[in-house]
């Protein structure tokens, strides 16, 4: 009986891989394992690297890119939920102060930025006003 | 005949904006579909990590990771996820109130309330409704990224962290069906892990390096998940309302002409009686 084992890879915005495999390599934080079938139930944190799994089917290799994820291994399944970017907590950190400037400079721009909204009433109101002026001097020439 | 070409300006021009009323109603109804399909796909990430979620926090009991504990809220954040443009009928309206009423029922509670806007819808409603606004992001596009996202997401989770806010909320539009779009409130930090549906499974898994950087970095991308999660359903709703718009836009459009040529035919009737009423009577003077 050939052993093998249920393989999927999802990321956030999409899944990328699902298949059955014989062996699956992965870059864990502590170095790269190897998990075969009937492997104890396992979690791990996964490095920027690549996760090479035999295919069941041909017996081929396929590589997958990931930018570091996690890694779950279930009695028959193995997941590995893959991050879409490559991540690091200094990254985040500026993204976040990004985030948050923009929102300074919202508040600040007030005047500044071109409001639509704003623009267009005050439009509709200069129109009308002009549209009364107008109207005022027509009735009074004519008179 | 001045009044029948005036009319006919009109019908051309109410042709002209039901040209581009339908174009866009296709536009949309395509982009919807892409929509769809892109939403189907982000879920099987989200539904497989609050299993992991489920599963570690249920078997660490010794181990409570702060985004599991719940506290008094003194101090709310909310997510707010809009369209960055218009024309897609009371879809923002629709969530904006629901927002404002979610604000109104945590102010009635004594919480102050921090915001983290998505589109730039929000960030215009709330520039005139005023709010505290801590985070914002906006011009995703119709492909939204995750990556534009993690910015926004983790200023509001290292304020939780910081013990700045103490609740975090996300308020979203939920897309039932082409039709239907309905504002929903659901309740991000602190998380409630999934019920286990089978507990007799009591394993543990083995942690590398160690259970609480494991649930650390699975809590955030399953947060981070959620909203782009969110995100992308909201472009399925945004084209799905807009393409409801337009079509009744169009649909209007189509009275509209309807009824102008009514018009038109009876000016230019009445022009052409004229014309030979004047004929007539001409000849017969003469």
């Amino acid at each position: 009986m050939s052993m093998t084992f249920h393989v999927d890879i999802v990321s956030a915005e999409e899944s990328i891989f699902s298949g059955t495999a014989h062996m699956l390599v992965a870059p864990a934080e502590h170095g790269e394992v190897g998990i075969l079938p009937r492997h104890s139930q396992y979690v791990s944190l996964l490095k920027p690297g690549e996760v090479r799994i035999r295919l069941s089917d041909s017996g081929e290799e396929q590589n997958i890119y990931i930018s570091g994820g996690v890694l779950e291994v279930q009695p028959h399944v193995v997941t590995v939920l893959a991050d879409t970017a490559i991540r690091a907590k200094d990254l985040d950190e500026a993204e976040a102060l990004e985030a948050k400037r923009r929102a300074e400079d919202a508040l600040a721009n007030q005047r500044a930025d071109f409001d639509y909204a704003r623009a267009q009433s005050e439009l509709a109101e200069a129109a009308a006003r002009l549209r009364m002026i107008q109207k005022l001097r027509r009735s009074s020439s004519q008179q | 005949m001045a009044g029948a070409k005036e009319i006919r300006g009109q019908i051309k021009s109410i042709k002209n904006t039901q040209k581009i009323t339908k174009a866009m109603e296709m536009v949309a109804a395509s982009k919807m579909r892409k929509a769809q399909d892109r939403m189907l796909e982000t879920r099987p990430y989200a539904e497989k990590i609050r299993q992991v979620i489920g599963h570690v926090a249920m078997a660490n009991a010794e181990y409570r990771h702060p985004y599991l504990i719940e506290r008094e809220a003194h101090r709310v954040g909310i997510i707010v996820i809009s369209t960055d443009r218009g024309l897609c009928g009371g879809l923002n309206v629709n969530l904006f109130k629901k927002t404002a009423q979610t604000m109104k029922e945590w102010q009635a509670q004594g919480a102050e309330i921090d915001l983290c806007l998505v589109g730039s819808k929000a960030q215009q409603f709330f520039r005139r409704m005023g709010g505290n606004v801590v985070a914002n992001v906006a011009n995703l596009g119709d492909k939204p990224r995750l990556s534009d996202l993690i910015g926004p997401i983790k200023a509001m989770l290292s304020a939780y962290d910081e013990g700045r806010i103490d609740r975090l909320i996300l308020v979203e539009n939920e897309f039932v069906n082409t039709m239907t779009q309905r504002p929903r409130v659901t309740k991000l930090l602190p998380v409630e892990p999934a019920e286990e549906p089978s507990l007799e499974h009591h394993w543990d898994y083995i942690y590398e390096p160690d259970t609480a950087p494991v649930l650390d970095t699975l809590l955030t991308r399953y947060i981070e998940s959620v909203v782009y999660q969110a995100v992308v359903e909201n472009v399925a709703c945004e084209m799905a309302a807009r393409m409801v718009a337009m079509k009744s836009a169009s649909d209007n459009a189509g009275d509209l002409i309807d009824e102008l040529q009514l018009v038109y035919n009876k000016a230019r009737q009445a022009a052409i009686t004229q014309e030979i009423s004047e004929i007539v009577s001409g000849a017969a003077a003469v």
